[in-house]
């Protein structure tokens, strides 16, 4: 039982950072941005939160530190694909690049120091209840954020009328346009909210996860997020279900290796992204399903008209 | 105000003259990474080698580094440009860059090159490497007197002649304290990645290991270890500061006294190419301050370090392959080119070896 508990913990570690980052895009998505900024949105979060970590002793301004770096960097990407009408991928792919560059950068410092860490949640006697006690009241802080975010995103865009304007302006930016609705601002406040949570993912590896800094620590965590976006077929709960999935998938493979489960390690390895796939391909095998949660405008650049 | 001109601009050019005369004088040293200096691992260590150099011979060599290149085409151009700057000698340190220093070597006859870990040479192309596989052989002494649970948590990279290596040393190190000793093997298939090394550190954990060993780069096993109250050994560079209760001690890559010596023979003139692998005895690998151990275990340790010091191969005989034939002959010692090529477990592994 001790085990399964312990393996359940590591999952929801694991998972953490994906659906952090996945729900951010998922929202920037829904409301018609194309960010591939997500890994170098998060590794600038995660130099940030250790950064400022480190600096005050307090590994909460670490973790406000990386939330606001995060939306700081992802303004760079609002600017130039809202403002300026850049290529949107183009773009994205660019801030990428100078995210890995811009904090190995800023790191150089801070490599080979140990962090600090966030601490798990303590309530007495509920904490310490068998089995349950650890999994429900004894995570890290930033996962119950998760899940929060999560429901909150979810109640946001399907429950609110604020939540209708974005998706319409993701559908259709020309027709939002046309009914006065603020296409443009309310892009920005997305493309910052992405921002945000992808610094904040960051922030959960280098002040939970593992709580160090060294460079490209994200290690390619941002593009799984943005492929559970697509798995999720742009639907918060799904993307919580992908994580999990994905989660477990992995700490599974992981298993199956200590345990000495003669499968190559290779293929065991590459089971996460496989399983990714294989959902991609069934969902889209059902195209007008696919058609009907795709965000119409995703990608194209939009300019007023007046 | 022509005049001052005039005068300007002389003087500029007679400084310029002195700077690049003072520049000829100086032995410019590079060296190429596979990785970010910043890793706190592999490539870190190479760097602190180079800044050895600059700190020891300062005034006679300036040097220059590329990280992050690319193994394959991408190598070739990063050698060629740094021949074509002007170095005089250039360390690359990955496997990967062999082929494309070997081609970049043939085509600069007058420039001196060191390649680590590969087997390629030329006649101004010199090997190295260091002999990590005997810091491991005291890991596992280490670990089987440690072990409450007789199983180790072992996490590596790929399955390379270099990493099983470790592996068989690491298990002949760990038998001769406890025949029975076990060890897991997971291979995370990645040379560096925090959170995959210490998910699989967890994992190993729950599984009833109770020290783990990693020949991955980062300290992320560590802290997993740390945070359990369990233990372990840093890998490539001290990382006690990471988990100063849970480090036993780590084998430490030291490349500074080697690459000071090359320049010194580049300098005076007596360079030539060599295959050097050394290890414990010539100073290229130390282990970390023995930590976390009780007296006995620290001397055992210690009594072994010095007993390779002193020329002993952890590959000596009698050892037989995982399936039970004989590979040494009791005494008898495994040559280098075996090492270099190995494929094979030795007794006792529990793993199946990927091909």
């Amino acid at each position: 039982m001790d085990m399964t508990v312990s393996i359940l913990l590591t999952i929801a570690t694991a998972a953490t950072p994906l659906l952090i980052a996945a729900i951010g895009e998922l929202v920037v998505e829904r409301s018609g941005v194309l960010n591939l900024g997500v890994e170098g949105m998060m590794v600038m979060g995660a130099v940030a939160g250790f950064g400022a970590g480190f600096l005050t002793g307090s590994p909460w301004i670490g973790l406000v530190a990386a939330i606001v770096v995060g939306a700081l960097f992802s303004l760079l990407f609002a600017v130039m694909t809202l403002s300026l009408a850049t290529n949107q991928v183009a773009t994205g792919l660019s801030l990428t690049l100078l995210g890995l560059g811009l904090s190995g950068m800023m790191g150089t410092g801070f490599v080979g120091l140990p962090g600090e860490r966030l601490p798990n949640l303590y309530i007495p006697v509920l904490t310490d209840l068998p089995v349950v006690g650890k999994l429900l009241f004894g995570q890290d802080p930033i996962f119950y954020i998760s899940i929060a975010l999560v429901f909150g995103v979810s109640w946001f865009l399907f429950k609110t009328r604020t939540g209708l304007t974005l998706r319409s302006i993701g559908d259709s930016h020309t027709s939002a346009h046309a009914l006065g609705i603020q296409v443009i601002k309310y892009r920005y406040l997305a493309v910052m909210f992405g921002g945000a949570c992808a610094g904040l993912a960051g922030g959960h590896l280098s002040l939970v996860y593992t709580p160090q800094w060294v460079e490209n620590m994200t290690a390619g965590r941002g593009w799984i997020a943005l492929a559970l976006v697509v798995f999720s077929s742009w639907r918060p709960l799904r993307v919580l279900a992908g994580a999990y999935i994905f989660g477990a998938v992995w700490i599974g493979q992981l298993h199956a290796q200590a345990f000495g489960i003669p499968v190559p390690s290779q293929f065991l390895s590459s089971l996460p992204y496989l399983a990714t796939i294989v959902v991609l391909v069934i969902i889209s095998r059902n195209k007008r399903l696919t058609m009907m949660n795709t965000p119409a405008s995703l990608g194209q650049a939009f300019v007023p008209d007046r | 105000m022509k005049k001052l001109l005039i005068a300007l601009m002389t003087s500029a050019a007679a400084m310029s003259v002195a700077v690049s005369a003072e520049a000829a004088e100086k032995l410019k040293v590079c060296w190429v990474y596979v990785g970010p200096i910043g890793d706190f691992g592999y490539s870190y260590q190479h760097d602190q080698g180079r800044l050895a150099v600059e700190k020891k011979l300062g005034d006679k060599v300036e040097t220059a580094y590329l990280e992050n290149v690319a193994e394959g085409p991408d190598a070739e151009r990063a050698f060629e440009r740094l021949a074509r700057q002007g170095c005089k000698l250039i360390f690359g340190t990955s496997f990967g860059f062999m082929d494309a220093e070997v081609k970049v070597a043939n085509k600069f006859p007058d420039i001196k090159f060191e390649h680590a870990t590969g087997y390629k040479t030329a006649p101004n192309l010199g090997i190295y490497n260091a002999r990590f596989y005997e810091g491991r052989y005291i890991l596992g002494q280490i670990a089987a007197k440690q072990s409450k649970s007789g199983v180790a948590g072992y996490i590596v990279s790929f399955p390379i002649p270099e990493v099983v290596m470790g592996i068989n040393s690491f298990m002949l190190g760990a038998q001769s304290i406890n025949p029975n000793f076990k060890a897991k093997i997971v291979w995370v298939n990645s040379w560096f990645d925090p959170g995959k090394e210490a998910d699989a550190a967890k994992a190993l954990f729950d599984q009833g290991a109770d020290i783990i060993v990693q020949h991955t780069d980062s300290t992320a096993p560590l802290q997993v270890a740390q945070e359990r109250g369990l233990h372990g050994f840093g890998q490539a560079s001290d990382m006690i500061k990471f988990a100063p209760k849970s480090q036993y001690t780590a084998i430490v890559d030291d490349w500074g006294p080697y690459y000071i010596e090359r320049v010194e023979k580049v300098l005076d003139g007596s360079w030539k190419p060599e295959d050097r692998w050394e290890g414990i005895k010539a100073g290229a690998v130390f282990m970390a301050p023995y930590t976390n151990l009780p007296d006995d275990v620290k001397a055992m340790a210690e009594a072994t370090q010095k007993k390779i010091a002193d020329g002993w191969n952890p590959f000596t005989g009698p050892v037989a392959k995982q399936d039970g034939s004989a590979w040494l002959k009791d005494g008898e010692v495994a040559d280098d080119k075996t090492l270099l090529g190995m494929n094979f477990y030795v007794k006792g592994v529990d793993d199946k070896l990927p091909q």
